[in-house]
């Protein structure tokens, strides 16, 4: 039986580093294919090497039976294969319009576009899925959701025989979610493949009819979702055994610890530009203070204006009991916060830099000696936290950029921790890195709290705040709805905290 | 894939050794080629032209190292340079001549220092892209300096003054000297002192060194006053060898020079990085491919286009390093 | 969100709302001028005006179309000092040699900065600085670093000092054909679409499929080929190939298409607006050259670089004011 697409024996390195080994996809007609694993274990190398976007090192890519070798994305689509990107791929400043047509505008007898019948075909497209806006404004003045939407339109208006999603639903909120998979059966009903990527296991059981595990550049097995479990599911994906996981817990973050002690840091109802429209936390000496919420809940936005990035409209931040004038990281990192950020990419690192420049980067007013870095104590301390956090390096001189995710990630901690602070804010502080660093970090973490450090954690892996923190303030559309306290909180009840519409205060 | 790693190796080191390699290339040419060029009265020659070029592109390094570019070095160098003569030749000065010789090196400088403060405050504060704020200065300060002047040249003798640009220490020339303490504070800033380390932590992530509270506003506008400071100097060294003032010339095209001796040297366009003895070894090898075609009687439209292809050709290089 | 009347006019006027500021300012200086001086509305100065702008109007526009993609193009003023002197050369063959003689030279330096830009990676503005001191050598070089006299006694003249049908420059009459041809290519065909898309998201278009380097390598060359004509009104206009003139020019064009509304970063822009500032820049030296007239005020020549700088300036500092603005509501 020929299937409809069929990768095989794929290699593909960067630079040395081998990002595919011999992996493998089967895609019929008509499926919905998920394709899971850990950040890193080759799953959008894979797909972007079908969409064109990289090209093979080795192996064999055929689409219904015929082998074929696309090298750009625009071959992809006129092979019938569309790709919803989790960002980058619309231009937010051009019109839906042009977001739905482009590259494939209708024409008028004299070979212009004929923007009144595109404007009609893509309302009619959107239309379809239930969306009523208008075509001729911006994407950009549309929420995330519908640019998502936009873009599934786009990839059904080119007739594709595949959609990819990746990481579709990742900004959507319940009723979007059901929209899309609305749109994902439709699509099915008509003999379209849909090739879905994940993180929320979930969804898999909603939707889909067949998965692919994939680990380490590899693809480890291909299973009908109804013959899986989770827990199945999970153990293939971090390569280890099942049971395990179930005895150790989930998380290296749970122990509980002695009675916290007084209010270092409070926001006292404050609001910002950035979408906080009433958000009340306080985070204690020695306790991890969880925020719950979705993608867009304003957990980011809360960190971010306790350190001074967003300007409050109203409210105010307290420390110690005093009205902190937090205006700037840099007053917020005297008073004694630090902040790891989300993406360590594009805030963490400085990847030209040596490990030992980005360990102290923060610390270089305390370092400064008559304008002077003072090397001698930067190297100590260094070295004390290379030993210390277990960071793997060939030296405090290699480049950043050459360490593993998680032991940037270390490196990144250590920049705070550096600064002897008393509260952290850690915002998805294991994403990205492997499961080893994962539990490190947790327990480098766990570890200073019981010293007396206050965190303020922030992360989408349920259980490790439902076994993390000692409170949880739950956050839904930028205001905070509720608070549950450990010991008790389960991982079902955290979700009906975020789930449950709760009457909102008034701003 | 280890063929892709030797190309890789052999890139990299045709882009670290680049600058040295044509240094030694230009030399030989040199020697073999050009009539009387290891006559010491070459090397003076050099040494005094180089050190307007050279003093630039320290201060260019340093605004590349932030992720931006300086346009306006030359349109400045011409501010600077028209003012000096306007001030000690002013019956004022003539009448105090010590503070006119302090007011005609230390008020072009602060001017400098101020147009420096104008383009870094629209980079940083108003987000400006540096090309354009700077193109502002590019024109406009050469304008101002040519409505100072009203166009004419001064011509001057002022020995004082002059000592600038002719002036001799153990034999070489001044301003050889003077590139050379620019050069060892400007690297001692870069490598020791935190200021630097900032400034290469804005260029290599600018967000992530405003997380780190890294004051970048203000590292940034430094690097911009600095830059502008010392190409206000370079035109005050200009006008001192010539012994006169031409607003429409002084430091025209400059802004090349500067751009070239600093990626010839390994400054990364993209930030991050500031080696600035690099950028003096750029500088001696755009000023020495320069005399080269002068004194082998090349045009000097000619030699225009020959730095273009060099511009091209380091830049080039280097972005191949980086993939 | 917008009403549909209002989006029509942005979308086929302004491009955005950024730029109804140009028109309002347009017409109030135009307003103004015509209430001050007596000659201002005369048919001697409105062809006078437009025929010394059409060069100005024809590289902003082509400046607009790589400043969309996010790009800059350093080197127009060199390549029409440089197409000048090889429109000179031409001028004896006529028109009909010289026209598409000296925009081909154009289109070669656009085409050799497209090329440094696309296939070799180099940053838009080193390219062009490059390319503005290769043209600027290569015009010394052709020239002898002399003006170059045109031919006299061909038709060549007719294009920079006679009328079409008795009304307008010739000048400007190509201009508006260019203009308009332009603005249709913009609006109206996939290419000028990816020109746009590029700006909003070079990573983006790229996986929409467009044809990235393609329309890449377009506005370099168009931007050279509109810098080439540029360079031919020139040599016409004033009878001879300038292989000096050109400085600033590129400043004028860019902030010509930043005042129309143009996002420096690319993504959106606007045509009709670009020409809007382009005349409004050409406006107010009129008007400082009446004021100079009346002797109100005596500037010399070498203000105009100071003024080009303080206009870019202002406009800028509006348009990061306006920007900021624009991200507060937004977010």
């Amino acid at each position: 039986m020929t299937h409809l697409i069929d990768m095989a024996d794929i290699d593909k390195a960067f630079g040395g580093v081998v990002a595919l080994n011999k992996a493998g996809l089967q895609l019929e007609a008509g499926e919905v294919h998920a394709i899971i694993g850990q950040n890193g274990a080759g799953k959008s190398t894979l797909i972007k090497i079908l969409t064109g976007v990289y090209r093979k090192d080795a192996g064999a890519v055929r689409i219904g039976g015929q082998e074929t070798s696309i090298s750009t994305p625009r071959e992809a689509q006129d092979a019938g294969i569309a790709t919803i990107y989790q960002e980058l791929s619309l231009v937010p400043l051009r019109s839906v319009t042009e977001n739905v047509m482009m590259g494939y505008e209708p024409r008028t007898r004299f070979g212009l576009i004929d923007w009144k019948e595109a404007h009609r075909r893509a309302g009619e497209i959107l239309q379809r899925f239930g969306v009523d806006i208008d075509v001729r404004a911006q994407l950009g003045t549309y929420s995330t959701a519908i640019q998502q939407l936009v873009a599934i339109a786009r990839a059904v208006s080119l007739n594709a025989r595949l959609v990819i999603m990746d990481e579709a639903t990742s900004s959507l909120d319940d009723q979007e979610i059901e929209t899309l998979f609305n749109v994902v059966r439709e699509l099915k009903r008509d003999g379209v493949a849909v090739l879905y990527i994940s993180h929320f296991l979930d969804e898999l059981y909603q939707i889909c009819d067949r998965v692919t595990i994939m680990r380490d550049g590899q693809t480890v097995a291909t299973h009908k979702i109804p013959e899986t479990t989770k827990l199945g599911l999970i153990s293939e994906m971090l390569g280890r055994d099942p049971k395990e996981i179930a005895d150790a817990g989930m998380t290296a973050l749970s122990g509980h610890n002695a009675e916290p002690g007084e209010v270092l840091l409070e926001a006292k109802s404050i609001s910002t530009a950035a979408g906080l429209k009433n958000v009340s936390v306080s985070i204690r000496k020695g306790e991890i203070v969880g925020l719950g919420g979705l993608l867009g809940s304003g957990r980011t936005e809360t960190a971010r204006a306790l350190f001074g990035l967003d300007k409050l409209r109203t409210g105010q931040v307290r420390w110690r009991g005093a009205s902190a004038s937090v205006g700037s990281p840099a007053d917020a990192i005297s008073d004694g916060i630090g902040f790891l950020t989300e993406d360590r990419k594009r805030e963490g690192i400085i990847p030209d830099m040596s490990v030992r420049e980005n360990m102290t980067l923060a610390l270089l007013p305390k370092l400064r000696k008559f304008g002077r870095v003072d090397r001698k104590r930067e190297k100590e301390l260094v070295e004390d936290f290379i030993k210390s956090i277990g960071i793997k390096t060939t030296g405090m001189e290699q480049p950043i950029r050459e360490l593993s995710g998680g032991n940037q990630q270390k490196v990144l901690l250590a920049r705070w921790l550096a600064l002897d602070p008393e509260v952290l804010l850690l915002d998805e502080p294991t994403r990205g890195v492997d499961v080893g660093a994962k539990f490190e970090i947790q327990s480098i973490i766990r570890d200073y709290v019981q010293r007396g450090l206050g965190v303020l954690l922030i992360s989408s892996e349920f259980e490790e705040i439902v076994e993390g923190a000692d409170r949880i303030a739950v956050l839904q559309d930028g205001y905070t709805v509720s608070e549950l306290v450990n010991p008790g909180v389960t991982e079902e009840a955290l979700i009906a905290a975020i789930a449950h519409h709760h009457e909102r205060r008034a701003a | 894939m280890t063929t892709g790693a030797m190309l890789n190796f052999d890139k990299a080191r045709i882009a670290h050794y680049g600058g040295p390699i044509a240094l030694v290339a230009i030399l030989l040419f040199n020697v073999a080629i050009t009539p009387n060029f290891l006559h010491p009265q070459t090397l003076f020659v050099n040494i005094s032209q180089v050190a307007t070029i050279a003093i630039v592109a320290v201060g260019m390094t340093l605004v590349i190292a932030t992720g931006g570019i300086d346009l306006s070095v030359g349109a400045i160098m011409a501010l600077s340079g028209a003012m000096a003569p306007l001030i000690f030749l002013s019956p004022y000065a003539e009448a105090y001549p010590t503070i006119g010789l302090t007011a005609a090196i230390g008020v072009p400088i602060l001017v400098a220092f101020a147009c420096g403060l104008f383009n870094g405050v629209l980079v940083s504060v108003f987000n400006v892209q540096p090309i354009v704020a700077t193109l502002i200065f590019f024109i406009s300060g050469r304008g101002i300096a040519l409505v100072l002047t009203n166009g004419n040249l001064q011509t001057f003798t002022n020995p004082a003054f002059s000592y600038l640009g002719t002036g001799k220490i153990l034999g070489l020339p001044f301003q050889g000297w003077l590139v050379a303490i620019i050069a060892i504070a400007a690297w001692w800033m870069v490598a020791h002192s935190t200021y630097g380390r900032q400034l290469l932590a804005v260029g290599g992530n600018e967000r992530a060194a405003r997380l780190s509270g890294v004051p970048v506003r203000k590292v940034k506008i430094g690097a911009y006053v600095i830059c502008a400071g010392l190409s206000g100097l370079a035109g005050l060294i200009v006008v001192a060898i010539n012994s006169a003032s031409d607003a429409a010339r002084i430091g025209n095209l400059m802004e090349l020079d500067a751009i070239a001796a600093a990626v010839v040297g390994g400054t990364l366009l993209q930030g991050g990085r500031a080696p600035i003895f690099g950028a003096i070894l750029g500088a001696v090898i755009i000023q020495l491919v320069k005399y080269t075609l002068l004194a082998n009687g090349v045009a000097d439209e000619v030699a225009l286009i020959a730095k273009a292809a060099i511009i091209i050709l380091a830049v080039y290089v280097q972005q191949a390093r980086r993939e | 969100m917008v009403d549909a009347t209002t989006f029509d006019l942005r979308q086929h006027v302004g491009g955005n709302s950024h730029s109804s500021g140009v028109w309002i300012a347009l017409i109030a200086l135009i307003a103004f001028g015509l209430l001050r001086y007596e000659n201002f509305g005369g048919a001697y100065n409105i062809s006078s005006f437009l025929n010394f702008n059409a060069m100005f109007i024809v590289i902003a526009v082509g400046m607009c179309f790589v400043i969309m993609t996010g790009g800059i193009d350093l080197s127009v003023g060199s390549v029409a000092a440089f197409t000048s002197v090889v429109a000179a050369y031409l001028s004896p063959y006529g028109l009909q040699v010289a026209l598409p003689g000296t925009i081909a030279a154009g289109i070669a330096i656009g085409a050799l900065n497209g090329f440094f830009v696309v296939a070799m990676r180099i940053p838009p503005f080193i390219a062009t600085l490059a390319t503005m001191l290769g043209a600027k050598g290569g015009a010394l070089v052709i020239s002898g670093a002399q003006t170059i006299s045109i031919d006299w006694s061909s038709n060549f003249t007719k294009l920079g000092m006679e009328q079409a049908f008795g009304i307008l420059p010739w000048t400007i009459v190509v201009t508006g054909i260019v203009v308009v041809g332009l603005w249709i290519v913009l609006e109206r065909t996939s290419l000028g679409r990816t020109v746009l898309a590029i700006g909003g998201g070079e990573d983006a278009s790229v996986m929409m499929g467009l044809s990235v380097i393609r329309a890449k390598f377009f506005v370099y060359t168009l931007s050279g080929g509109c810098a080439g004509l540029a360079g031919l009104f020139l040599a016409s206009g004033f009878g001879a190939g300038q292989p000096l003139e050109g400085v600033g020019w590129e400043l004028s064009a860019i902030a010509s298409v930043v005042v129309g509304g143009t996002l420096l970063t690319g993504g959106m822009g606007s045509i009709p607006a670009t020409v809007a500032g382009a005349l409004l820049l050409g406006l107010v030296f009129n008007i400082l050259n009446f004021e100079n007239g009346r002797g109100v005020i005596s500037l010399s020549a070498y203000w105009q670089m100071v003024i080009r700088g303080g206009f870019l300036f202002v406009v800028i500092l509006f348009q990061s004011r306006v920007a900021r603005a624009s991200a507060k509501e937004t977010s």
